[in-house]
Parts: C-alpha cells; structure tokens; sequence
C-alpha cells in the first residue's frame, strides 16, 4: 500500500466512499486552502472493500463539517494534534445547507433570480430527504452520492 | 411579525381561532367595518388572478382599509427586472400588509425573508395558494359545523390539482376523515398522496365514476377536467361526462351533502345544480372573504372588541 506520511495538525477523513473523493474536495473547497492535502484513492478496508481518505494539513476549524455530513455522514473525521488522533467526530445530517447544492426546479424562484441562496432544510431526517427551502423540490444526498 | 407562505403554517388550535374570528365577522360585519382604517393592503400580483385579488380587495375594503398594487408582471417593476426582493423592501415603506400572487414557486417566501411587513402567499406556481385552502376550511367547518367526522369525495383532476393536495394535507390534520378519489385513471391523484394516507392509517378509496359513491359522500369538492390533461381527444370525450355533476346525480346524494368547488366553475357542475341548498360554491365564494378579512386581522395583531 501506498504510504503517506503523518500529517502534524489537520484532519484525516476516513472512510470515504471509493472514488469520491474529488468530490468531497471540491464541495469542502480545498483548492482555496494553502495547506498540504494528500488525496489516497481505492484504499484497502476492512469494513468497505476499497476506500477513500483525505488527509489535509491545517487548522480544524476550516473544515465544514456539516457540508461534509450531508455528502456522506458515514466518513469519520479524524482530528489530528501533536501527530496523535484527539478526537473522532460523529456526522450528523444538517438541519439546513446553503449553496451547496442549487435547485434544479424550473418552477422555483431561484430559477430566474440569480442572486438567490440556494438553501434546502432537513425534511425527513430518517428518510434523509432535503428540500428546497423555497419550492421544496426534494433532494435525497443518498441517492446522489452513492 | 407573521407570514403566511402555506396552509399548514398555523396549528389547528391556531386556525380554530382565526374561524371563530371569521365567523364573527361574518355574524357582525359592521363591527369590523372600521378594524383596518389607516391601513393599506398592498396587492403583488405578478400574474392575473382577478378572483383572488379581488376577494383580498373586498377583504381589506371592508375591514375599512385601503388597496394598492399591481394585478401583472407587466405593470409592476418586475417588468424592468426589479428582484422579488427589492420589490418587496419598497413595499414595505409603502403598505402595512402584502398579498403576492407569483407564477414562480416560493417568490413569496423571498418576499417574506426580506418584508418588514406581513406576506400572504396569494398563490406561487403549482406550489401553495394557503386563502384557497382556508377558504375551503371555514365552508366545510361554517356549514358542516366541525372539521372531521365524515366523508370527503374530491372529483375531477385529482393529478395536478394544486388546490385538491392542500386540501388533503390540511385536512388529515383532523379526526375521522375518509377520502373518496373521483377521477379518470390519467388524473389519479398523486402516489405520494396516498402513500401518505396510508402511512398514517387513514381510510381511502380511489373511484372511476362519481354516480357509485354519490350516496356515500358528506362533502363533495369538484374540481376542473382540462381537455390539455388527456393524451388523446377520445379519451377526454370518453370520460368528461363522468365528471359532470347534474341534477340526476345530485338526487343520488344525501340531504345534507354539500358540494364545494374552488371556481371558476367551467361546465363540470350543471348550472341546474346551482339552486340546489346542498350547492354551496357561491357561499365559498363568501367565506373567502370572511377568511381572509379574519387573516389580515390576525397578521396586522388588530383585536376588535
Ligand atoms: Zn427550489
């Protein structure tokens, strides 16, 4: 296996679905950081055949971890300090998101005012079913992300 | 400061209050003559709906307050490209109170985000038109007497039917409701709705022909079959005349059924039928009013004593 070094202060998250990866980049807006990230596809792992995990070198409070729960909430975010694992944080499903997903309702306003935060709020927590908060277009990110 | 975007915005205890409230008007309405004076309701209509804006205009002119607005997109500064947003900042300066009508979904709810006054949703696209679905509320709880405890057919278009789902939604809120789906099998109502039903244990059935159930209904609630529904011309011959309540089938039903119908009527209810007491559209028609004259005070925290 692919060895990458340990990262001194960051995060580490584990578990990502095989090939996501990117994707969890972009929507965490890593490129914008100036921090060291290492991007580890189709690892080996015990508990889902292949995975992903990115390993990302700054401050913890730059990650939204709540754009992160609502891509996938089975990831495991791992806190980083002093080269040691601190912590292991728990995801749990947003009650509301904005601009991480835009409304593909033609109907909806957001359609024709550009200027418009796309926001959906947790409708169905069990279900995992988002809406849009204003035409309430349903959003299931199980589906998507899968 | 409270918005109304949808009919399920107030509890029932809530919208128990805001009936009892219409009823008084509607048994002393000069005691409310005078509710609203120095006032002004402001009406955004960035689509026609004449019915519905009129029925908010006589609303506030008889709560003694006054009306402004525009009644299409193409009088107001929308047609300049102004947002929803700004619009409604200006408002704000201008009127106490606002009713939008939108053809976009969810355009009143970027109002309300913004209005330093109250917002009525006078209807946004397919989405919600909450004063139809209270207008429907206080005639079935005004003539019936409660809300719950009978049968409820909803024929026509039972698929698109805007005004149909909210009515369902804001009645299985209440107690011993069964549901009759009248309607031709290309305009059944939605599966959600009736996996809804199910999931919450409420009794349903889904018929053809509105003459087999005639006899069983408490409330009958017509709506429109548009010929633009069908796939082919025979079809819509085959089946429209199922969906037409005459006298023959009004004389099926029971004594004390009323047939509710959110107008325009077109020709799905007979003109025969309209001197029938069970006919109660043109009193509907009232009530809309009466609820939204109820809803203005409410929404403004003006108490008549
Ligand atoms: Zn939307």
């Amino acid at each position: 296996m692919l060895n990458v070094g340990k990262i001194e202060e960051g995060f580490v998250l584990d578990h990502i679905k095989a090939g996501k990866s990117l994707d969890i980049y972009d929507h965490l807006q890593l490129d914008k950081l100036d921090c060291t990230v290492a991007i580890i596809k189709n690892a080996r792992s015990n508990k889902m055949a292949k995975k992903d995990i990115l390993k990302v070198e700054c401050d913890i409070d730059m990650l939204d971890l709540d754009v992160l729960a609502f891509i996938d909430h089975n990831i495991t975010v791992n806190v980083i300090k002093n080269g040691e694992i601190v912590e292991k944080k728990e995801l749990t499903l947003p009650r509301q998101i904005r601009n991480v997903i835009h409304c593909h309702n033609p109907r909806c306003i957001t359609s024709i005012e550009q200027e418009l935060p796309h926001i959906f709020y947790l409708a169905d927590a069990k279900k995992e079913i988002y809406r849009c908060r204003y035409c309430d277009e349903k959003y299931m990110p199980s589906a998507k992300w899968s | 400061m409270r918005h109304l975007m949808s009919p399920l915005d107030f509890t029932t205890d809530e919208l128990d209050r805001l009936f009892d409230l219409a009823n008084d008007i509607e048994r002393n309405p000069a005691g409310y003559a005078h509710a609203c004076d120095g006032k002004i309701l402001a009406t955004c209509f960035y689509e026609p709906s004449t019915r519905t804006r009129l029925s908010f205009e006589s609303a506030m002119t008889r709560l003694g307050g006054r009306v402004m607005g525009f009644a299409d997109a193409a009088s107001s500064s929308a047609a300049k490209g102004e947002s929803v947003s700004d619009t409604i900042r200006v408002i704000s300066c201008y009127a106490d109170i606002c009713a939008m009508r939108h053809p976009k979904e969810g355009a009143p709810m970027v109002a309300a985000e913004k209005s330093r006054i109250p917002v009525i949703n006078a209807g946004d696209g397919g989405h919600h038109h909450p004063t139809q679905t209270l207008t429907d509320l206080l005639t079935i709880r005004s003539l019936k007497g409660r809300l719950g405890g009978f049968t409820i057919g909803l024929c026509g278009d039972l698929k698109f039917g805007r005004t149909v789902h909210s009515l369902i939604n804001a009645l299985v809120r209440y107690e011993n409701i069964r549901f009759i789906f009248i309607s031709p099998e290309e305009l059944r109502v939605p599966d959600y709705v009736t996996d809804m039903l199910k999931e919450k244990g409420i009794p349903y059935k889904e018929v053809i022909r509105l003459e087999n159930v005639m006899p069983e209904l408490d409330l009958l609630y017509m709506t429109r079959v548009q010929k633009e529904r069908f796939f082919n011309e025979e079809d819509y011959v085959r089946l429209k005349d199922f969906y037409i309540l005459n006298a023959d089938r009004m004389s099926l039903a029971k004594e004390d059924m009323l047939v509710l119908h959110p107008l325009p009527r077109v020709n799905e209810i007979s003109v025969e039928v309209d001197d029938d007491p069970r006919a109660v559209y043109f009193r509907q028609a009232q009530y809309g009013v009466y609820v939204r004259m109820a809803l203005i005070l409410t929404l403004l925290e003006i108490q008549v004593s």
